[in-house]
């Protein structure tokens, strides 16, 4: 995986290519957590798969072992072997409960100045949230996480409605988002790229397309995204731009979706501000281009069937207008 | 001659075997036609409806495994809309472990426990044609609503607030928590029966310790149901009281919590899965012990491994909940339990092997399946090591590798033990012998089918598929192994289609299987095929574990029994010494109507609470009759 930068057409190229089948595996560490967990997964794996086959090779002696008449001593034989089987069994787990421990302290071990990010679950997409550090304002997305690499970053998780759960396997394990309760996961991305994750709680209609794209950049490059998104939308270039504005203000999009910077204040949908910069819409359903997005707003409830956007009318040079002005927030 | 003519306190002594097998017959039958099926208190009878009924549950169940199987076939595949898959899942779950797995073990030991211990029914028999009404009750309940659009679809642990009052629309939610209370009335019906037959009902000699290990599994089977059926009730209660008169036990809102219902659920959930692979290590030891010709080795070795996996199986339920966020201390100490459920199981396996090893392996049908079940099992054993380490489960947890793994325990582990037992007792259910041709195909095909489907899903999940996904991108790359696996579950239905072929011709046209045709030595064969109502014309006494190796030639028996009404022997806890005669409760149509009167009353309550309140009447009135005395000679003692 070569994209560092986000354009659709490095993420089309990477979802075409066969290569790419690791962007989303528990086998392909890019985080800190990860790596510890899959140095943990190989060694536990090959015990256990050692254990079984000495099993399995023990039965069969003892199914294709010539007859002989029962010696007398095969009752203290026996013993000493259920014994001596059941102590090494007492023994492997053992170690790997020891093991687990130690893993579980290393990977959670937090340092002393993360980066920050809020992270909340909703059905069926994600709200992310970078909080006002320095007083230069708080950044909403959604459905996609920037991050430098090599910082430890710290996500704090939370929930708007039922239970989801928060997995970019790639980065580390999977932690639940529970109403009424806060989690956290921290983690250090080591490489940079594009990882892709998705909700690993079974949360209603479409818990299957409620994923996520996790942006590694390095420093200089996320500090310059992160300015990017603090700016409001820019005011549209044209007269085609500026219908689509007004038809998405007047339309009822705005009473759900938030553009910074103009009338659209809604609260209910994800933060449409710099909606174009972001690599996929509606949670990793399509890719960001503009017939996706007029095919989306067309007929949403085809493309991701039982999701909360509703359907709302457009004449076909509205949806064009409107389309092309999303197209727009970059 | 009429019953009225003869001497009253006629006992099995004072006739010759001819005339004694008569009255017992007169005394013990059930009546032919409809009044016999609804009114009818034989365990025999009741527990093959039981083992029936959850085999059909069990077909149904596959083949809603398999409609998923073609909907996940390929990627972004249209076949199921979410909705429906939804439901699916959630019926095939919910269908297998409260509608199959639990009930068949214990009709299993409903058919099999009065006879293995030498009794002539199970204790409260009227209670046992009440749980099976219920349960039969519950499954059509569920059965019903999927077949009218409005299954459950939240998943087989109902995860609240999903399945809460805010988004768990229409009746979906309350129709799978009241079908939990269905089947959990039944199986702790059972359960109490099969403890008081087991301790109070053994025929006499049988002590603790000459107990068939699979007594000895339905007994601790039966604890565990007692122990952890009563958390279910009241999650699923508290559930219904949320979505119906709107208490907020799982609403964080009002001061309720979301995590209470996991705790509940799995607290319950965990032994739940030990109460179906217990009673499969009780048949793996009998098929063991009788094909390869000699004692499971080890015999106090293995009841306290089953003894200890029932306590172990309360201190591990925290395992399901590894990714919730918990406090170190308590992950460390479910990590802990959580493996060292693998002790008591590698005993009771390393003790299973020692007996081939030093018996003479007979390669039935029933032993073949036990093979099947070492070589799958253990790997599910393995893996379920791997998913109790917290660190590997935050990956493992809630993808398709857990799918994998819990397919691995339950049907390697349950399953085919299961199907072989069946095949194992067949000939003394029916009286008829299975094709031991067929039995082989039905063995290789769900074996090798079973691995085929369900090993490339480990890889699948560490590739990323989380489970319970009605479909997925081209983009993810998992297209090729899906297939593969939906092409291979064709192989596990086809060797799941042979073994219900195989039974289905073998009840017609078997051969005649004779009392003991496995040269079995437990007492269930010591009496005919299929035995008569009366189970024993006279009650065995038991001076060995193995009474029909030890005694080959006639086994000792006792009289005194009166053959003119239902009686059978109580004998003590421990050392099986007679106590006395105690009569056992005639045919009776009153638990049927209070079966009917407890789910119109049930269902009701989905819809209005006041039903529990007007529902009760009818209950009351069904239970006045059942218990009203008639007049019977069973009422004398």
């Amino acid at each position: 995986m070569a994209t560092r930068r986000l354009p659709p057409l490095a993420l089309l190229a990477c979802a075409s290519a066969t290569g790419c089948s690791g962007w989303q595996s528990a086998l392909d560490a890019r985080g800190s957590g990860s790596r510890a967990l899959e140095a943990l997964f190989w060694p536990v794996t090959a015990a256990l798969a050692l254990v079984w086959l000495a099993v399995m090779l023990v039965l069969a002696a003892a199914l294709l072992r010539r007859r002989r008449p029962v010696p007398a001593q095969a009752a203290r034989r026996s013993e000493i072997a259920v014994w001596a089987a059941t102590l090494a069994t007492v023994l492997v787990i053992t170690v790997l409960t020891v093991a687990s421990h130690l893993t579980t302290r290393h990977i959670s071990r937090a340092a002393a100045d993360p980066l920050v990010i809020q992270v909340r679950g909703y059905q069926w997409w994600w709200q992310v949230t970078y909080p006002d550090s320095d007083g230069t304002g708080a950044v909403v997305t959604a459905n996609e996480i920037h991050l430098p690499v090599g910082r430890q970053v710290r996500l704090e998780l939370s929930s708007a409605d039922v239970i989801h759960s928060f997995w970019v396997p790639s980065l580390t394990g999977k932690q639940d988002m529970i109403p009424g309760r806060d989690n956290q996961l921290t983690f250090v991305a080591e490489t940079p790229g594009i990882l892709r994750g998705q909700c690993a709680e079974f949360c209603g209609l479409q818990h299957a397309h409620m994923a996520l794209l996790m942006v590694v950049e390095p420093p200089a490059e996320f500090e310059a995204w992160l300015a990017a998104q603090r700016q409001e939308a820019a005011p549209p270039a044209g007269p085609m731009l500026r219908d689509g504005q007004r038809i998405f203000e007047q339309r009822p999009c705005g009473a759900c979706h938030r553009v910074r910077g103009t009338a659209a204040a809604g609260e209910i949908g994800p933060d449409l501000t710099h909606f174009a910069s972001r690599g996929t819409l509606a949670a990793g359903v399509l890719p960001m281009t503009r017939g996706a997005i007029a095919a989306w707003i067309a007929d949403p409830q085809t493309i991701k069937p039982g999701n909360n956007m509703p359907l709302v009318p457009l004449a076909p040079d509205e949806l064009q207008a409107v389309s092309a002005w999303l197209a727009s927030l970059r | 001659m009429s019953s009225d003519a003869r001497p009253r306190g006629l006992r099995d002594h004072q006739l010759d075997d001819a005339a004694g097998a008569e009255a017992l017959e007169r005394t013990w039958r059930t009546p032919s036609g409809w009044r016999g099926f609804f009114t009818t208190v034989d365990h025999k009878i009741i527990g093959r409806r039981y083992i029936v009924t959850a085999f059909i549950f069990l077909a149904l169940g596959g083949i809603l495994g398999l409609v998923m199987r073609l909907q996940l076939a390929w990627p972004e595949a249209r076949y199921l809309d979410p909705d429906l898959y939804n439901q699916i899942f959630t019926m095939h779950g919910s269908n297998m472990m409260f509608l199959f797995a639990v009930p068949v073990m214990e009709a299993m030991g409903v058919y099999l426990v009065p006879l293995m211990v030498g009794t002539r029914n199970i204790a409260f028999p009227r209670l046992n044609a009440f749980s099976y009404w219920i349960y039969l009750a519950g499954g059509l309940l569920l059965w019903i609503s999927f077949a009218l659009g409005m299954a459950p679809d939240v998943g087989w642990f109902a995860y609240v607030p999903l399945s809460g009052p805010q988004y768990g629309a229409g009746k979906r939610a309350d129709i799978w928590a009241q079908m939990i209370t269905f089947t959990e009335l039944s199986a702790l019906a059972v359960a109490v029966e099969i403890v008081v037959t087991v301790l109070k009902q053994r025929a006499p000699g049988m002590s603790l310790d000459r107990m068939p290990l699979f007594v000895w599994t339905m007994l601790v089977t039966a604890f565990v149901i007692i122990l952890a059926m009563p958390a279910i009730m009241i999650a699923s209660t508290s559930l219904i009281l949320d979505r119906l008169v709107g208490t907020h036990f799982f609403n964080p809102a009002e001061g309720g919590d979301v995590l209470l219902w996991q705790h509940l659920f799995w607290f319950f959930g965990h032994p739940e899965v030990y109460i179906i692979f217990l009673p499969a290590v009780g048949m793996i030891s009998t098929i063991l012990a009788t094909f390869s010709r000699r004692p499971v080795f080890g015999y106090e070795p293995m009841v306290l491994a089953l003894v200890g996996t029932a306590l172990l199986a309360f201190g591990l339920w925290v395992h399901h909940m590894f990714t919730t966020g918990l406090p170190r201390v308590a992950e460390g100490f479910f990590t802990a339990s959580s493996m060292a459920i693998a002790v008591p199981s590698g005993l009771q396996i390393f003790c299973w092997i020692v007996t081939l090893w030093y018996g003479r392996p007979v390669y039935r049908t029933p032993l073949l399946y036990v093979l099947a079940f070492f070589f799958t099992f253990i790997i599910g054993g393995m893996t379920g090591v791997m998913v109790a380490s917290v660190p590997l489960d935050t990956q493992l947890h809630d993808t398709y590798f857990v799918v994998a793994h819990f397919h691995y325990v339950l049907i390697g582990g349950a399953v085919f033990p299961l199907l072989g037992a069946v095949h194992y007792w067949f000939p003394k259910i029916t009286g008829r012998m299975p094709s031991e041709r067929l039995g082989r195909w039905s063995v290789a095909l769900t074996f090798i089918g079973f691995n085929l489907t369900f090993f490339p899903m480990h890889l699948l999940g560490l590739q990323g598929m989380t489970r319970r996904i009605y479909t997925y991108q081209a983009e993810m790359g998992w297209g090729g192994l899906n297939l593969f696996v939906s092409l291979s579950a064709l192989v596990l239905a086809a060797g799941f289609l042979v073994f219900f072929v195989n039974l289905g011709r073998a009840a017609r046209h078997g051969e005649p299987a004779g009392d003991n045709p496995w040269g079995a030595p437990t007492l269930e064969w010591a009496t005919a095929s299929p035995p008569p109502p009366y189970n024993f014309a006279m009650i065995p006494v038991v001076r060995s574990a193995h009474p029909l190796w030890d005694d080959e030639e006639v086994l000792p028996v006792a009289s005194g029994l009166r053959v003119d009404r239902r009686e059978l022997l109580v004998t003590r806890v421990t050392d099986a010494r007679p106590e006395a005669r105690e009569s056992s409760p005639r045919n009776s149509i009153w638990p049927f109507w209070s079966a009917v009167a407890t789910t119109i009353m049930l269902i009701s309550s989905i819809f209005t609470p006041w039903a529990v309140v007007w529902g009760a009447v009818p209950i009351a009135i069904a239970l006045t009759f059942w218990f009203w005395p008639r007049g019977m000679p069973e009422e004398e003692s």
